[in-house]
């Protein structure tokens, strides 16, 4: 009983809630010194229906932007009571909450340089009011806001380089990791959460609902992400990349046809390509490919983990 | 008039979201169980516990049958089975 008493279970995620994996492997990890401060958004909604809380440590919400901003309060209060080396605070939100609505919140965090570990759960679209598009949704993804028809095949954009725009505060810690890897979660929250300063973790969870997927392939879907280099799994420390989880790269079509949000690329070979470069590009530049891949990206060999 | 506005923590409990499942539930055969702890760290709803060193629960009052266990299980040791009966979900 004791290894989840953090997180408990009859908390209402979908079935195969990538997320909800996720936020039991941060919480557990960080340890029950920790006060979490939250967005708006899926891991909200469901974890805490009133009159219920599936959390065991102090929590709080406020606004959808603002759990950087609250959480700065906090550490600022933690730090004048001088209890702030024996508590953690996490500050926690969605893919729109973090990058399109909290992202100047996030940002003054980062940049006044308050003790605190902003996780962002990445599903990829806001999920909790119906699939529409955010700026870290990937590109030709069929959203409601971003709808496959005659002459538009899915979200037109990028997906945004936010680990980038996080490291480029020059904060301490910068990582990515997924869902599909929960010991390589547990690794990296311990890390950030030994190291004062801004850090910053943002975690690919497979969303059944949004991404159009059986619940019981989560996993299988977000491993795939990380294989076929379009989510690569990187840690900045002080700037610098430390470390890359190495990949035989796959051809992205076998990320693609597992969910029904890519369906409509399955005849349509250009974008297909293009999603395709993006794959490469990301393997060029991290230097994902293990030894005696294609790639030429190797500057990286002796720092993997 | 309200009731309280903070609530207790852990209080999750109160939700029997095993009535969620339809049709499949998870059992673990606990024959060829290694200890891996793969079902416990991937299971979205966090009922699965080990009551001995191979020897795998899983709470069906909580668990959603997602089905994610029977997957990732390396020794195949979680198979999906039909549910008994409607009564027995509750």
């Amino acid at each position: 009983m004791e290894n989840n008493l953090l997180f408990r279970p009859g908390h209402t995620a979908c079935a195969g809630c990538g997320q909800a994996t996720a936020a039991r492997m941060v919480i557990e990890a960080a340890g029950a010194s920790t006060i979490v401060v939250n967005n708006t958004g899926c891991l909200e909604v469901f974890s805490t229906k009133y009159p219920d809380t599936a959390w065991g440590v102090p929590w709080i919400h406020s606004l959808f932007e603002n759990s950087a901003a609250v959480a700065s309060g906090v550490e600022a209060a933690l730090r004048y009571l001088g209890k702030k080396d024996t508590v953690n605070v996490i500050a926690q939100g969605g893919d729109g909450g973090t990058a399109d609505i909290g992202l100047q919140a996030l940002s003054g965090m980062l940049e006044r340089g308050h003790d605190i570990l902003y996780v962002c759960y990445d599903n990829e679209a806001y999920m909790n009011t119906g699939v529409q598009r955010s700026s870290l949704t990937p590109f030709a993804t069929n959203t409601t806001t971003s709808p496959v028809g005659k002459d538009s095949s899915g979200n037109i954009r990028l997906k945004k380089p936010l680990p980038e725009i996080a490291n480029a505060h020059g904060i301490p810690y910068v990582a990515t990791s997924s869902a599909a890897f929960p010991q390589d979660i547990q690794r990296k929250v311990k890390k950030a959460v030994s190291i004062k300063g801004p850090k910053y973790i943002q975690i690919h969870v497979p969303c059944p609902l949004g991404w159009h997927h059986q619940p019981q392939l989560a996993q299988q879907v977000g491993k795939l992400a990380v294989e076929t280099g379009l989510y690569p799994l990187i840690e900045y420390e002080n700037g610098n990349l430390i470390s890359v989880r190495k990949i035989q790269p796959k051809p992205v079509e076998e990320y693609l046809k597992t969910q029904g949000r890519f369906k409509h690329l399955l005849n349509n070979p250009e974008q297909v390509k293009i999603i395709q470069e993006i794959a490469n590009n990301n393997i060029e530049r991290y230097g994902l490919s293990a030894e005696g891949g294609t790639s030429s990206g190797g500057k990286l060999e002796m720092a993997a983990a | 008039m309200f009731g309280p506005l903070i609530v207790k923590p852990l209080k999750s409990k109160g939700a029997k979201t095993g009535s969620w499942r339809i049709q499949v539930k998870p059992k673990f055969l606990n024959k060829n169980c290694i200890g891996c702890k793969i079902c416990i760290l991937n299971c979205p709803e966090g009922c699965i516990q080990a009551k001995e060193k191979n020897v795998m629960t899983v709470d069906y009052i909580y668990c959603k049958g997602c089905g994610l266990c029977a997957v990732m299980c390396p020794k195949a040791d979680v198979i999906m089975v039909e549910e008994k009966s409607e009564g027995e979900k509750k």
